[in-house]
């Protein structure tokens, strides 16, 4: 139920990118007379919830982190509830969660981050109904930035946690 | 952008009295404290006949190089020599008067030849010019292919001369090596001499490997892989055999291995739904101990050269600092305390000689820095290294040198990452001969 409401938001979203080109039909004015009829086409043309496509643009791949922190945000909690909606919908298919952080930080210890981020990611999810058995979990610590470079933007891009099927 | 650390040192006094001009003079070098000017030493290219005369050259090269990456010693220009060294009889006193008019107060000769048996023999004397007498000679015989190491340990010999310690020159690096674009690494571990020489790769680069160790021998290599991609874990290369391991059937990751001091064991860290603690499996019986519980982040564990405690990284208090503990878990006692209680302390390891911990320290929004402190609570802090970020310190076998990865951030993307190595009195810092961009080094004990 929750999910078709999804479904149906997104589609809405999505009708300024489909193909819903004005028809416009012009006759020839020497008699004088113009008449033109304008139709709009609106191909509701929903995403497979199951296609990567969705899981990007309406699921969400990815929660961020403060620093030093595993703590969900309001954000990153709205982007899990949609997740386990989904997972609930989708019951054959498992998750996988990558912990990730910046490269602020000791080898060692930010693979213990990274797993402590990932384990908060799954542990909301759980709390949310999803068998626990569903979610594995894995740390990269800072081996894996999403964006380079030395600067607050950047680091905060890469403490997060990502979300992909198994 | 970075605010620097001031640098403090602890600039004691000068010990290294040397070569007063008395005949007598104490031939002391000081390897801890304060700013030794370095001595002045002459190596002759060792003498041999033939195709041996090229091959004494060259261990008078890698001699050489050692003594002046110690930092203890600058070596004469040959063009300074007013002795022809080639003149130099294997039982003959040198011209001590004329190796003093060339600047040198110390000289080391060597002769190479080839054995009976196919082997080279390479003898060195190391000679005072100012009491005029020699103080060490030593014969090693090797095959050939192994004259690096003797020409090392020839410098190990004369290093330990000189200050009463043991060298460090006939070791190996193992270390992590970088390539590709930044954010898809190929990381692959390889093993080199301590000057870059003899360098190969251990694994192939299909898999993100991280944190070499050797284990005591030197025989084996303890290290993370992600070679089980849905569990990556601590494995064990035998060096001998090439072949691989994983560590024990955990129920969760487990990484920054560490070996015993006697070999026996592997301590790590096991990290379990979030909750990451430290375990020693012995390597004989496979059995597990937990020495550590609680729901915080405890890891970087490394033992005391005895065996009897182990410091390692908590953030119990909500920031990363070292604590100790004895070898069973009990007596966790935090040893890192920050003037301002800013900072944050990681990755300790204890030196070889028992005496210091090598630390990583973070202040917020400033450097990154290498320092060494007291096993006891709060003592004898000092920083000796910097960087945009530095981490994951090494220990020479003498405890007197430590290495640990760089990093400089450049314009926008760019990161040079290299390993470098700082010694004790924190002015002799080097930057270490490796194929590329390099990290998490670990440097062997002696080769034994």
């Amino acid at each position: 139920m929750r999910f078709k409401l999804i479904a149906a938001l997104a589609a809405g979203l999505l009708v300024a990118a489909c193909e819903s080109t004005p028809e416009v039909v012009e006759e020839d004015d020497s008699a004088g007379a113009v008449e033109v009829t304008e139709e709009v086409v609106v191909e509701v043309d929903p995403i497979d919830p199951r296609s990567e496509r969705y899981i990007e643009e309406v699921l969400g791949k990815r929660v961020f982190f403060a620093l030093d922190s595993s703590v969900l945000n309001a954000r990153s909690q709205s982007t899990i509830r949609r997740w386990a909606d989904w997972l609930s919908e989708f019951s054959d298919v498992n998750v996988i969660i990558e912990g990730h952080c910046d490269e602020r930080g000791t080898r060692e210890y930010n693979l213990a981050l990274g797993d402590r981020r990932a384990n908060a990611v799954k542990d909301h999810l759980v709390v949310l109904g999803i068998d626990p058995n569903r979610i594995t979990t894995i740390s990269y610590g800072k081996e894996r930035p999403l964006v380079l470079g030395h600067t607050e933007a950047a680091w905060g891009q890469n403490r997060r946690g990502d979300l992909t099927l198994s | 952008m970075i605010a620097r650390v001031t640098r403090f040192f602890l600039v004691g006094v000068v010990s290294a009295a040397l070569f007063t001009g008395r005949a007598d003079a104490q031939l002391d070098v000081g390897v801890t404290e304060g700013r030794a000017d370095p001595v002045p030493i002459a190596v002759t290219d060792f003498n041999g006949v033939g195709s041996l005369a090229d091959l004494g050259a060259d261990i008078a090269s890698v001699v050489k190089a050692d003594l002046e990456f110690s930092g203890l010693f600058r070596a004469i220009p040959p063009g300074a020599f007013l002795q022809d060294p080639a003149s130099l009889g294997e039982d003959a006193q040198p011209r001590f008067d004329l190796w003093r008019r060339s600047g040198a107060q110390a000289l080391v000769t060597g002769w190479v030849s080839t054995e009976s048996d196919g082997r080279i023999r390479v003898s060195f004397r190391l000679f005072d010019t100012l009491a005029e007498e020699g103080l060490v000679g030593f014969v090693f015989r090797g095959s050939e292919g192994i004259w690096r190491r003797i020409a090392h340990k020839v410098s190990d010999a004369v290093y330990h001369r000189f200050t009463g310690e043991g060298g460090y020159f006939d070791t190996r690096i193992v270390y992590v090596h970088e390539e590709g674009p930044q954010t898809a690494l190929t990381k692959r571990i390889a093993v080199m001499d301590y000057d870059g020489e003899n360098h190969r790769f251990l694994t192939s680069g299909d898999h993100t490997v991280l944190t070499p160790r050797f284990s005591p021998t030197i025989q084996k290599i303890a290290y993370f892989s992600y070679f089980n991609e849905t569990t990556p874990r601590v494995n064990l290369l035998d060096l001998a055999t090439g072949r691989r391991d994983v560590l024990g059937d955990f129920p969760g990751m487990t990484f920054a291995p560490r070996f015993s001091p006697d070999g026996s064991s592997v301590i790590m860290s096991l990290a379990i739904n979030g909750n990451t603690d430290i375990y020693v499996m012995n390597l004989e019986t496979r059995t597990i101990k937990q020495l550590t519980d609680g729901s915080y982040i405890e890891t970087s564990p490394s033992y005391s050269p005895d065996g009897s405690r182990i410091a390692f990284t908590s953030d119990r208090t909500g920031q990363t600092q070292i604590y100790v503990m004895n070898a069973d878990g009990s007596n966790q006692d935090r040893i890192s305390w920050d003037l301002d209680n800013r900072a944050s302390y990681s990755t300790p390891v204890w030196s070889p000689r028992g005496d210091l911990i090598a630390f990583t320290k973070h202040i917020p929004d400033s450097d990154w820095a290498i320092g060494v402190m007291s096993p006891e609570p709060g003592e004898g802090e000092r920083l000796l290294a910097f960087g945009d970020l530095v981490e994951g310190p090494t220990w020479s076998p003498n405890g007197r040198v430590i290495m640990f990865a760089h990093e400089t951030y450049g314009f926008g993307e760019d990161t040079e990452r290299v390993i470098k190595s700082i010694d004790l009195t924190g002015y002799v810092e080097r930057t270490i001969r490796t194929q590329g961009a390099a990290t998490d080094p670990a440097w062997s004990p002696l080769i034994p």
